[in-house]
């Protein structure tokens, strides 16, 4: 019988024979992630999109996916002998027939939300601390591209049990394509068969789109995001013994992979309690959509309500002309702005790099407050946007503070243009003023007044004495010893520190202080520039 | 087609970014991926040239046939089971009852532009498909390819098999017409017949007793999304392993076990991969377009209480089907239970065994032979006779079997009763595979007895008699193709110097010259 | 085979590190009021999905489900995390970061392959080259017909029609046709060409919404003298915004609010848009009472109902 120990060792062994995995496979297990909670944003949203699959494969098994008419004898009895839609009724089944149904599906519709808005917090993350700089700037054009798709991915879910609201939000979507010039109605005649509505036949195609072709490319992509993200390794916060050539952190195996799969649990077991206790999308109390309906208060998801609220703001300018119209009322808030701002974030890493000469690769982040010019135009890019989400819900605000809908709508017209440019303002000034008092971490550190050499007298900054707090990293041990060992051979990183300087280039910090001011300096002559 | 490098030889050598446009985009790609080192050993990866390995292709080829023409009609397939009245453009079925699935396909092969086209393609496609998996594993089979270190391609490939089964059986359900109908009702009995769970796993399935509102949407998502991603994400590991490990080449010249000679990936077996892609598209789209298959506007709505004549399911179900149809009429009752042995038998229990035994065979012939080491040459199948032998046995099992499923067919054709021809069968399915297991043994041993020279071209013997009346037999002078000779082969040069002559095809790399 | 191991590895022995390295010590001063902890999380987490198997066999309420399911999760989560994050080595640990570059002859060399080979291939036999590209290009267009061509006809003139008709019967959802005296002043209805009431498709588009107003508020347009008789106006209820249903009446305001959007439309003035993004006045339908003092549509409607698009000719 052998030991555990001997079986794994065997089982690698035969497989290493015919993989050869033996050499990666403890790469992998060694690399190293650095620890910062900032860097959890990602998996966050990875783990969303895995409940997303898992919730999502359930409710395939139960929702049909048709626009026919039936009466309805369901166990809901205020519906009781409605006409609706199959895809209604199933929805309806799945949320009182089926067992569980309910909570997967409301697990499903959080899941969606919490995706969307922890990719985007992930991605103000990377843009605040320039981690989408080269060599990471193909990473930042696939998050964009899974950010546009989930989002996508979204609006075709939410329209999936056709309610109500979601029927609204597709007549809306319907007028949006319809809107474009020139190809416009062609494409709106393509993608829903004739004229809306047609039922039968763009439910069953936003819904092959939606659990099939989107999915899929979510997840191609997901998979070459985390490829670079493990092959270009993580970026890491300056720091002690953090170089441009290191990482520091814990490796997969097996801390975190414990951390890691352990979020993951949580994230799902979140999203659980949200979908057991906060009710979403209640589509039985909206009921089946009909077209001549309307409901007050129609609100889409949250990471819709940009578009929304573009939409209502926008001033009611059409022009016709030649036999022809050209609807820029719809056109430019919900075609041509989401264009521009996606265009914007795909080009952003070599906007920046043009706008920015001189730039090395980056491995360690930079902190906000160190490109006050750069943050601004964060800042003021969130404000913008975060108005428009605002603006998506003008008529609940109006109702809420008791104030007439155009003056809400006003007011949000004006602020959507200037206070852009007040929030990108105020966040300059406080990043110089960050920047300027801020104390270098290293005079923290103990200083004692020593007699020099010379007679005179000099501060002396103290060694740290005890590293128990701050220990210097060493690569991952292949083995352990039991009995203590006075120097193992290969365990100390060595030269640590000495590339510390050189790679100090513009954006590159570290963790020694002087480096780290002369950067800041070149910078700020570089912007001058 | 303007390519700098060629124009501006000289300066190439010397000048640094010598590549024009495609070196600056390696350097982009390699600053920030690291892509050149392992890109260029892709690109100089050795595919050996054999015709035998081409039937991998075919199975991936219409794969991709099968998602890109699947694709197409999911856009027009409504997987429901809801009825309506008929009012499309099919005039015979107007005003009758059909199943949404069933108006939906009607509708698509029908009156949607080019939907017949993508829907026999796709029939067909599924049908080659599955033909190509079973000869390629076949010939991976019979050459020994499956020896170590590749017995987990072998189980990867196996699990392929089943998938595509269970998702071609699956795909042919979803049309709701009377044939596919009938199939599901058998695959509702079959999954009865389970002891202990088979009625939970049955209603659990099919959300009720047959035939239920559910079954149709759920074999839908089934058939295209979950088998798919599945059967997707095995032939990545699949050709991930096959790249890894190296392809298996035939014994010959220069072909050792440590190295694989043949074209490199990049250009020539790229252009001939492509090409041969093309060609299987170009195949299944001639069947698709003039070879009609399941018009299901002909067999009319599914109906339970309906039944056709000469209900025959696809060819790759054809063995189960035999197998179920010759099977004894054994059922046994006791305790309250039944065991319905007639479907469980040959249903379950016979192609859980084939699938356990093939899945099997890498560790069995493994300990019969006591062989552990790692092969990359194949064997030719005569000098294995054992393992051919099997290997011939089993497949003449399946034809028998497929055979049995046309017993009524026969029956009427060749104006015997029903019965006779299944008691035929009944017998035949023990014996021909003995008689053909022992066959090919012997034929095996037959030709190894033939010697070396076997398989080469005879010269002719030309008869002399010498001047002293001395008769002699000598050999006629070699002609050109009774042996080829081939130059020994080199590794893929890193660099071609352009500046040597134009119209020399010799020395070239992965260009087999053939003397004459 | 281990001994082929050392061989292979080119790059030396490999780390080894002893177990009373400060780096090998778990990361918190008390690792045994850690692991209780996370037993005791551990142990939650089993209740919960264990509470979880219950409540489905059972069939417990919906929320039962969750909150076993959400808290079992999390606390194995949790007490996982918390595993990784104090009882594991605590390190830190760091990893050499290599340019991701290859070297420079590397890097020459693919190019070399990509372009030298291509070259040989393509400058001997231009001729394919140019015939494969082109029919490949071919394809590709081609290819685009099926699938976008297919799923769907052609809009011709399908947007600017509605089924009203000269002499519609005004009916409302149920089917009842509406007489003079239905409404009241102020009164509101939505209605249907006679026929279509039920049929998703014409609903659509045919939708329209009949007022009453008081005669004497009534703006009355150039050219539509006879279109509201007795105060009753007709417009259509898609909004010449979005396509919304103008679902929303202000009574006081005499307005038509989109739901959606918020477009604001007079009814007592040719629905003109009073605020929001609605460009256009709602199309208005010419009615007539007939001879028993039912509404009827004077004339279909004189130009297309609902949002703009590229073809839309000018009103």
């Amino acid at each position: 019988m052998p030991s555990p120990a001997q079986a794994a060792e065997r089982a690698v062994g035969e497989l290493d024979d015919r993989v050869g995995i033996a050499k990666g496979g403890r790469k992998v297990l060694d690399h190293i992630f650095p620890d910062h909670w900032s860097f959890m944003l990602g998996e966050l949203a990875m783990y969303s999109f895995i409940v997303l699959v898992a919730t999502g494969i359930f409710l395939t098994l139960y929702y049909v996916p048709s626009g026919s008419k039936l009466i309805y004898h369901g166990v809901y009895r205020p519906l009781d002998g409605q006409q609706m839609t199959d895809s209604y009724a199933s929805t309806m089944h799945i949320s009182f027939g089926v067992r569980a149904g309910l909570l997967v599906r409301q697990m499903h519709h959080w899941a969606a939300d919490v995706f969307i808005g922890s990719i985007i917090v992930h991605m103000l993350r990377i843009f605040f601390t320039s981690a989408y700089r080269r060599p990471r700037d193909t990473n930042w054009v696939i998050g964009t591209s899974m950010l546009l798709l989930a989002i996508f991915n979204g609006y075709l879910g939410y329209s999936m049990p056709d309610d109500l609201m979601s029927g609204s939000g597709v007549r809306i979507g319907y007028s949006i394509m319809e809107s474009i010039p020139f190809v416009g109605s062609y494409l709106v005649f393509f993608i829903f068969g004739g004229p809306y509505p047609r039922e039968s036949v763009f439910i069953p195609r936003f819904f092959i789109v939606h659990v099939l072709i989107i999915p899929l490319l979510i997840i191609g992509l997901l998979g070459a995001h985390l490829m670079l993200v493990m092959r270009q390794k993580h970026t890491q916060w300056p720091g002690k013994h953090r170089t441009y050539r290191n990482v520091v952190g814990h490796p997969l195996w097996p801390n975190f992979a414990a951390k890691s799969a352990g979020l993951m649990l949580m994230v799902a077991g979140v999203l659980g309690l949200m979908g057991a206790f906060f009710q979403i999308d209640p589509i039985w109390q909206f009921g089946p959509y009909a077209a001549s309906h309307a409901s007050d208060a129609a609100q889409p998801d949250w990471y819709m309500l940009w578009l929304e609220g573009a939409l209502r703001l926008m001033p009611n300018w059409e022009i016709s002309g030649l036999g022809h119209t050209f609807v820029a009322v719809v056109f430019i808030p919900a075609v041509l702005m989401p264009a521009l701002t996606f265009l914007g974030m795909y080009l952003l890493p070599a906007v920046e790099r043009r706008l920015v000469p001189g730039q090395r690769p980056l491995q360690l982040l930079i902190p906000p407050r160190r490109r006050p010019v750069h943050t601004a135009v964060g800042v003021g890019a969130v404000t913008f946007y975060g108005l428009l989400t605002v603006a998506g819900t003008d008529d609940v605000l109006a109702n809420f503070f008791h104030i007439s809908l155009p003056d809400v709508v006003m007011t949000l017209q004006i602020a959507v243009v200037v206070l852009p440019f007040v929030a990108g303002t105020v966040a300059w000034l406080l990043c110089h003023d960050l920047e300027r008092t801020t104390v270098p971490r290293v005079t923290r550190q103990p200083a004692v007044v020593v007699p020099s050499p010379r007679g005179g007298y000099e501060l002396k900054v103290e060694e740290p004495t005890a590293c128990l707090e701050d220990p210097e990293p060493i690569p991952v041990p292949a083995s352990l010893v039991p009995s203590p060992v006075k120097d193992p051979p290969g365990s100390r990183a060595n030269g640590q520190g000495d590339l510390d300087g050189e790679f100090a280039g513009a954006g590159d910090v570290d963790g020694d202080g002087r480096a780290r001011h002369r950067s800041a300096e070149r910078r700020d002559q570089a912007q001058e520039r | 087609m303007s390519l700098a490098a060629p124009r501006t030889k000289r300066q190439a050598k010397s000048a640094r970014g010598s590549y024009g446009r495609v070196g600056q985009v390696i350097d982009e790609l390699d600053d920030r991926l690291g892509i050149a080192k392992g890109g260029r050993v892709f690109l100089d990866k050795i595919f050996p040239d054999h015709w035998s390995f081409l039937l991998g292709e075919i199975a991936l080829y219409s794969f991709i046939v099968l998602i890109a023409t699947g694709v197409f009609l999911t856009l027009y397939y409504v997987p429901s089971q809801t009825e309506v009245i008929y009012h499309g453009a099919y005039a015979p079925l107007r005003g009758l009852k059909v199943s949404e699935a069933y108006a939906s396909t009607v509708n698509l092969s029908l009156f949607v532009r080019a939907g017949l086209l993508m829907r026999q393609m796709h029939h067909w496609a599924a049908d080659v498909f599955l033909g190509a998996i079973v000869i390629h594993m076949a010939r991976i089979f019979f050459t020994g390819a499956f020896r170590k270190p590749r017995e987990l391609n072998w189980t990867i490939g196996l699990t392929l098999l089943t998938l595509s089964l269970a998702n071609g059986f699956i795909g042919y359900s979803l049309p709701d017409d009377l044939i596919s109908g009938t199939g599901l009702r058998i695959m509702f009995s079959i999954v009865l017949s389970i002891p202990f769970v088979g009625t939970y796993i049955a209603f659990w399935l099919f959300g009720g007793n047959y035939p239920g509102t559910v079954i149709i949407p759920r074999l839908f998502i089934i058939h295209v999304l979950i088998l798919p991603a599945i059967i997707a994400a095995l032939i990545g590991a699949h050709l991930f392993l096959l790249v890894r490990q190296k392809h298996t080449q035939f014994p010959g010249k220069g072909r050792t076990a440590d190295n694989v000679v043949g074209s490199p990936m990049y250009p020539t077996f790229m252009a001939k991969t492509t090409g041969y892609m093309f060609m299987v598209t170009a195949v299944l789209t001639v069947l698709g377009g003039i070879a009609q298959i399941n018009p299901i506007w002909q067999f009319g709505q599914y109906q339970p209480a309906k039944i056709s004549y000469a209900v025959q399911p696809d060819w790759y179900m054809g063995w189960l089907d035999g197998a179920l149809r010759i099977m004894p009429s054994w059922e046994f009752t006791a305790w309250g239970h039944t065991i319905p042995f007639v479907v469980l038998l040959p249903a379950v229990v016979f192609p859980g065994l084939i699938f356990t035994i093939c899945y099997a065979w890498p560790a069995i012939e493994r300990r019969f032979t006591g062989d552990n080491d790692i092969h990359h040459l194949l064997d030719r199948p005569r000098d294995r006779p054992k393992r051919t032998a099997a290997g011939a046995a089993m497949i003449a099992l399946m034809l028998t079997l497929l055979g049995a499923s046309a017993t009524d067919v026969l029956a009427n054709f060749f104006q015997v009763s029903l019965n006779e021809v299944l008691w035929t069968f009944r017998i035949l399915v023990f014996i021909v595979p003995i008689v053909v297991g022992v066959f090919t043994w012997r034929i095996c041993l037959e030709i190894q007895g033939g010697g070396a020279d076997i398989g080469k071209r005879k010269r002719a013997l030309i008869v002399t008699r010498s001047a002293t009346g001395e008769y002699r037999t000598v050999e006629t002078a070699p002609q050109p193709d009774d042996q080829h000779e081939e130059l020994e082969p080199i590794e893929v040069p890193v660099k071609i110097d352009m500046t040597e002559s134009d119209g020399d095809t010799a020395g070239e790399p992965g260009v087999r010259t053939v003397s004459r | 085979m281990s001994d082929e191991h050392q061989e292979t590895t080119s790059e030396g022995p490999l780390p080894v590190a002893s177990i009373d390295d400060p780096h090998m010590r778990e990361a918190v001063g008390n690792p045994r009021r850690a692991e209780n902890s996370i037993a005791l999380f551990l142990v939650l987490g089993i209740l919960g999905v264990g509470v979880f198997g219950a409540a489905y066999v059972q069939n417990w309420k919906p929320w039962t489900l969750g909150v076993s399911l959400g808290l079992g999760l999390f606390f194995l989560g949790f007490g996982l995390s918390a595993w990784g994050k104090y009882l594991m080595p605590q390190g830190p640990f760091s990893e050499a970061r290599h340019a991701l570059h290859s070297a420079r002859a590397e890097r020459e060399a693919i190019s070399a392959a990509l372009v030298e080979r291509t070259g040989v291939v393509i400058r001997r036999r231009g001729m394919l080259g140019g015939l494969l590209a082109t029919g490949f290009g071919i394809f590709g267009i081609v290819a685009i017909f099926p699938g976008l061509r297919s799923l769907g006809p052609l809009p011709g003139l399908t947007l600017t029609k509605t089924n009203w008709r000269r002499g519609s019967l005004l009916v409302d959802a149920n089917g009842r046709a509406i007489h003079r005296d239905t409404l009241d002043p102020g009164g509101i209805v939505t209605v249907f060409p006679a026929g279509y009431e039920d049929n998703t498709q014409s609903q659509a588009v045919d939708q329209t919404v009949l007022i009453r107003v008081q005669f004497t508020d009534l703006v009355t347009e150039k050219g539509r003298a006879t279109w509201a008789p007795e105060g009753y106006v007709a417009y259509s209820k898609l909004c010449t915004h979005a396509g919304c249903p103008v679902g929303l009446y202000e009574r006081q305001l005499r307005l038509l609010v989109c739901p959606c959007h918020q477009s604001m439309f007079n009814i007592d003035d040719g629905a003109v848009p009073e605020f929001g993004p609605a460009p256009r006045p709602l199309p208005q339908l010419p009615l007539y009472i007939d001879a028993l003092g039912f509404l009827r549509a004077q004339a279909p409607y004189d130009q297309p109902v609902g949002p703009g698009y590229w073809e839309r000719t000018t009103t």
